[in-house]
């Protein structure tokens, strides 16, 4: 299959692009931000949102869903990254729905996914513990009592934890931290005594909460997979979010490029837009050209998604640290070409900068997946 | 899949005729550039097969195969050339025969050559019976191309052409060469230029090879002493040579990015270069820089290699490459440039070696491949000339 965008996918994009213009501009991020919103999102904006179909893009039709695949999904995820849409986007219309997808029972599926397609409910994957991403660093235990499993262990970085509904908590039933072996994934809901969750306030303003797990009660029928053999649910459940969430930062980066673009042909100085200048002009072009670089790797694998390829972990590592290095690079040099401006909080290019630093570091960033794809290479 | 039902007729028509007609030495990859097939009066068949291939391929019009039959094509659509693409990959084929006339002249010549040009230049380039070069570059005209001085002037039904090109990569083992000259005031810079077709057997061609810090000699100065040149060779009309040259230049950039790629499968992964320099115990290797900077070359070729299908999807499409071409071409010279470094690095004290003992045949590539690739940036325009189209044509910045 080729690569082009087809005319579907390009009405799904405009259909994206203008709700996230109208109901989730950038100042929508900022009305949030200083308003000191206690969920961080609007779910009333989410509700309009799944009214469209686009929380369930990936959802089967049986239940509610789109049934459409990764590379439609991909598209109306750049859209939410040009406009740094707030939403549960990537808790839950990717991390929650995936994973159910991958791992879910019949009934859990008939629980759960209506319910997220249609906007209700909110999930949310609590899996990382350390300063950084790594997947099988997992310290949380699942031991195994008279009355069923107890969860004890704490996580960070848990996206929309503090308004989610339930979580897919990763917690380790055999093995030793590092282990690949012996992880079970739990579906646990908020409510569960002893889980706790605190809100924390990141620099990029959008969602997450550190939880803490206090003997919380899970039964053999809340396990997302097989006992011990999570990593079966996980590996391809992070491999799918580092697509998307790099389909979201190539959205974001275009769009901090295309305003940097904007800022070389007006600003003037000397008497001549700056865009003029040669030292500035290459430096955009060279800019283009790592956007294009990056926006081809994330097409690639999307497709390599909806085609089930083999090589999708390899094309995983390399879009997830392609579109985070970029990120960062295209949003640095953003700041830096527009200027005194560009370091004020008027403008929104620093909003950007902030996102691509949690972007970056979500899953992985550029140094974890060249090591991953090293490994995954044989060197 | 967007192949109809014909097309799947066609594509076990050639299938069936690929298997039948390509030589089983052919279905080997190629060992080195030594292989490839370049055509003209000096051809060079390192394997007997070579020559074979060629013809049988030429016979069927399939080594230009969306040329025109009677130009020596097959007359196919882009799309069913692209079929007999993945089928000759689809079988490991060589490409039996690589040309700048077929990558660049043809496409030129297909939409602005006389009909009498067409049908007598592009039949035996479509054979590889003639070689051409490119005469652009000049001692005083090479980023700024449009300052080209070698003069052609009009006398009765014949050329007379004056100057010196330089950098004329293999013009040494060409038969013609198509060139940019001045054929109006100097003055007009731009506007005075022609598009025209030079045989280089002439009287008054002098070829001198020019030797590359990488110790070989592909290319030439080429000097013509009021040669004469018929009118008719003359492509479009006078002042159109410039629009003509440029157009070729974005076939050139496609090309040279698609070939681009063709050297990392054919030669030795860098892990095994690695394992074998850097020591090879099983696992992660332990100088983690390098294996870094291994790491984001072979990551940045997946992202070229997947620009470069995108790219040639929307061609396909029927959407012209336009000055994208430079980002193409950019970016993979580039990423060549460094990955012809990383070699030597990974090789240590054994990329060092010049000629003689103590050095295999392969180490003394790798340090000439890399000196050779410092061209990569310069060759088919600097990357800085690229930087600047790509700023001015691409993205709209001001001048
Ligand atoms: C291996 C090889 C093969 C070649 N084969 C052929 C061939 O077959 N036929 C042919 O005609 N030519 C050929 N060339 C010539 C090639 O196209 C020229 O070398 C190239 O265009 C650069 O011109 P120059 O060498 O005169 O460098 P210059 O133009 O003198 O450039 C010197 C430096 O100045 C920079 N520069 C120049 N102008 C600008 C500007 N406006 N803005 C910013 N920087 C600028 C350049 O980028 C470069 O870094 C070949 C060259 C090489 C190295």
């Amino acid at each position: 299959m080729g690569l082009l965008e087809t005319t579907e996918q390009e009405s799904l994009r405009e259909t994206a692009r203008r709700f996230m213009r109208e109901r989730m501009p950038l100042s929508h991020l900022r009305q949030l931000r200083d308003g000191r919103s206690s969920d961080g999102l609007s779910r009333e904006v989410w509700r309009e949102l799944a009214a469209l179909g686009l929380a369930g893009i990936t959802i089967p039709s049986r239940h509610g869903g789109m049934g459409l695949g990764w590379t439609e999904l991909g598209v109306v995820l750049e859209e939410c990254g040009r406009t740094l849409a707030p939403s549960p986007m990537m808790s839950t219309g990717v991390l929650g729905t995936t994973a159910l997808i991958l791992g879910g029972a019949p009934a859990q599926l008939r629980e759960w996914l209506p319910l997220i397609a249609s906007g209700e409910k909110l999930l949310s994957l609590a899996h990382d513990e350390g300063s950084r991403h790594a997947p099988y660093d997992v310290g949380t235990r699942a031991s195994l009592g008279p009355d069923g499993y107890r969860l004890q262990g704490e996580k960070v970085l848990v996206l929309d934890g503090h308004i989610a509904d339930a979580f897919i908590v990763v917690s380790r039933t055999s093995g030793s931290l590092g282990d690949r072996e012996g992880l079970t994934l739990f579906l646990v809901p908020a409510q569960a005594s002893g889980l706790h969750v605190t809100r924390t306030l990141l620099v990029d303003s959008r969602n997450a909460a550190r939880v803490r797990l206090d003997d919380v009660l899970a039964t053999p029928r809340d396990i997302l997979g097989t006992l011990d053999r999570g990593a079966e649910v996980l590996d391809p459940l992070l491999d799918r979010a580092r697509v998307a969430l790099s389909a979201e930062m190539l959205g974001s980066l275009s769009e901090v490029f295309e305003r940097t673009l904007a800022q070389l042909k007006t600003r003037r100085q000397f008497g001549a837009p700056i865009g003029s200048f040669q030292a500035l002009k290459h430096r955009a072009a060279r800019l283009h050209c790592e956007v294009t670089r990056t926006r081809a790797i994330v097409t690639e694998a999307q497709h390599a998604l909806d085609e089930d390829r083999a090589t999708v972990p390899l094309l995983a590592s390399a879009t997830k640290a392609k579109a985070s290095d970029t990120f960062l690079h295209v949003a640095n040099e953003a700041v830096q070409l527009h200027g005194g401006m560009g370091v004020t909080d008027a403008c929104d290019i620093g909003l950007f900068l902030k996102r691509a630093r949690v972007a970056a570091m979500t899953f992985g960033d550029g140094a974890f997946h060249r090591d991953r794809f090293a490994r995954l290479r044989g060197y | 899949m967007r192949i109809a039902e014909p097309d799947g007729h066609l594509r076990q028509h050639l299938r069936h005729w690929l298997e039948e007609n390509c030589p089983p030495a052919m279905r080997m990859p190629m060992a080195g550039e030594e292989d490839e097939v370049w055509g003209g009066t000096r051809a060079v068949f390192k394997h007997p097969d070579s020559r074979l291939w060629l013809e049988r391929m030429a016979s069927r019009g399939f080594t230009a195969p969306t040329w025109p039959v009677e130009c020596g094509g097959a007359g196919l659509s882009p799309a069913q050339a692209n079929i007999l693409e993945e089928e000759l990959r689809h079988l490991g084929c060589r490409p039996p025969l690589h040309s700048l006339g077929l990558w660049m002249l043809g496409p030129v010549l297909l939409r602005f050559g006389s009909e009498a040009q067409k049908r007598r230049h592009l039949p035996p380039i479509a054979r590889g019976a003639l070689r051409w070069c490119q005469g652009y570059s000049e001692p005083e005209a090479g980023s700024d191309l449009a300052g080209v001085r070698t003069r052609a002037v009009l006398d009765g039904d014949h050329y007379i052409v004056s100057g010196q090109k330089t950098w004329t990569s293999h013009a040494a083992v060409s038969d013609w060469m198509f060139c940019l000259v001045r054929t109006g005031a100097e003055s007009a810079r731009h506007e005075g230029l022609g598009f025209l077709l030079v045989d280089l057997s002439s009287p008054g061609v002098d070829i001198r090879p020019i030797r590359l810090i990488s110790g070989e000699s592909p290319f030439c100065e080429t000097f013509f002493d009021d040669v004469r040149v018929p009118a008719e060779n003359l492509v479009g009309q006078p002042g159109q040579g410039w629009k003509i040259a440029m157009s070729l230049l974005e076939h050139e950039r496609a090309w040279i990015s698609r070939l681009g790629d063709a050297d990392f499968t054919r030669e030795e992964p860098l892990a095994v270069l690695a394992r074998r320099y850097l020591g090879d115990e099983p696992g992660p290797l332990r100088d983690a820089v390098q294996r870094d900077r291994m790491a984001q070359v072979d990551m940045d070729r997946l992202c070229n290699a997947s620009a470069v299908r995108l790219a040639v999807e929307s061609m396909e499409a029927g959407h012209a490459l336009g000055p994208e071409s430079s980002v193409l071409k950019l970016q993979a010279m580039e990423l060549r440039q460094r990955w012809r470094e990383l070699k030597v690095e990974l090789a240590g004290f054994q990329g060092l070696g010049w000629e003689g003992p103590g050095f295999s045949a392969e180490e003394l590539r790798i340090t000439r491949d890399w000196l050779r690739s410092r061209a990569h940036s310069i060759e088919g325009g600097t990357s800085e000339i690229h930087l600047n189209i790509i700023a001015k044509r691409v993205l709209g910045l001001p001048d």
